[in-house]
């Protein structure tokens, strides 16, 4: 089990109270409209499948029910940081 | 596709907000109003247990038909705060804190969001009065009707929890006053310390009957038993 810090609660909880939300910092097209299928397809269903860091977005969902980022090592499923969605990660991949 | 979205900015949504008054005026017909644990028939159980209480390990009692009210606001907006202090006479709590008075209570929800408890009987007079106080952005619901409270008291209290949640309920990390929503079973619970050997929990009306069950069987190794509720006031409108 993880041991996951809400930057929200601003307190440590189970992972039991959390759920995945998928890759983080995923940017929608400004303007769907205008840009190519490929960039619409890329942002979509094309995700990233890192060995190593990887930024995520997770929910608070059994307790203040509000979204934040991880950055979190696929491998060792080390916790490096916690961070409120907005705001940029210390390590960049 | 882009401009169909764009929603419509509309400064006045908040003063059209249909306000309900959820109880008949006094001298009416009373309603039938039943608790969500009504089927339990507590206060039956609890006149028919009252000679146990004093050796259970766990008194249990619903608050219940009390009026919830959410409201959401942004904590940061001195001029919120201060109206909900004025309306309430209680401080808008901080992070997983709560505060209470003799009628009402403030829980802390999230950053940007709060449970004030009254009375059942003046949920009403209360969100009309943090309707005409408020300004701006912000929202009030009435969720009385969703949720309901169980309070556990008594020496094995802690012991019940520690076996239907995986926070660390000890007195280092839950402080008297503190509030914390979490997993409750498997299910949810806005779980508050209410004192040294008090806690009060809100849960789902949905998911009453469940916690009610689970806590029976938690609590029979301790012996339990059930209060009355003596804060009910609106006993007049929950005729059988």
């Amino acid at each position: 089990m993880l041991y996951i810090y809400c930057p929200h609660c601003e307190e440590h909880r189970e992972e039991e109270e959390f759920h995945y939300g998928g890759q983080a910092h995923v940017a929608r097209p400004k303007d769907p409209d205008a840009c190519t299928d490929a960039e619409w397809a890329d942002y979509l269903y094309f995700r990233k499948n890192t060995r190593g860091w990887h930024h995520e977005l997770w929910v608070h969902a059994a307790g203040c029910r509000k979204f934040f980022n991880i950055t979190r090592d696929t491998v060792s499923y080390e916790i490096k940081e916690t961070y409120k969605i907005g705001e940029q990660p210390a390590i960049s991949e | 596709m882009s401009d169909v979205l764009t929603p419509e900015v509309d400064i006045d949504a908040t003063a059209k907000v249909a306000v309900m008054k959820q109880l008949p005026e006094p001298g009416l017909r009373p309603v039938r109003a039943e608790s969500p644990l009504h089927h339990a028939q507590l206060d039956e159980m609890a006149v028919a247990a009252a000679a146990d209480s004093a050796s259970a390990g766990v008194v249990l009692c619903e608050q219940k038909l009390r009026g919830h009210l959410v409201i959401r606001g942004d904590s940061k907006d001195r001029q919120f705060a201060l109206s909900v202090t004025k309306v309430l006479g209680l401080e808008l709590p901080g992070k997983l804190q709560s505060a209470r008075a003799k009628d009402a209570s403030i829980r802390w929800i999230s950053p940007d969001e709060w449970l004030v408890v009254v009375p059942g009987d003046q949920a009403f007079a209360v969100e009309t009065q943090l309707r005409e106080a408020l300004d701006g952005h912000f929202a009030i619901v009435n969720v009385s009707g969703g949720q309901t409270i169980i309070s556990l008291s008594g020496p094995s209290a802690r012991d019940v929890l520690m076996k239907s949640t995986p926070y660390d309920v000890h007195d280092r990390n839950f402080p008297i006053g503190k509030v914390v929503t979490t997993v409750f079973a498997k299910t949810q619970a806005v779980i508050t310390r209410a004192g040294e050997e008090s806690w009060e929990m809100v849960v789902r009306r949905s998911f009453a009957d469940y916690c009610w069950l689970w806590l029976q069987d938690s609590c029979a190794e301790f012996g339990l038993a059930v209060q009355q509720d003596k804060g009910n006031k609106t006993m007049v409108f929950q005729t059988g």
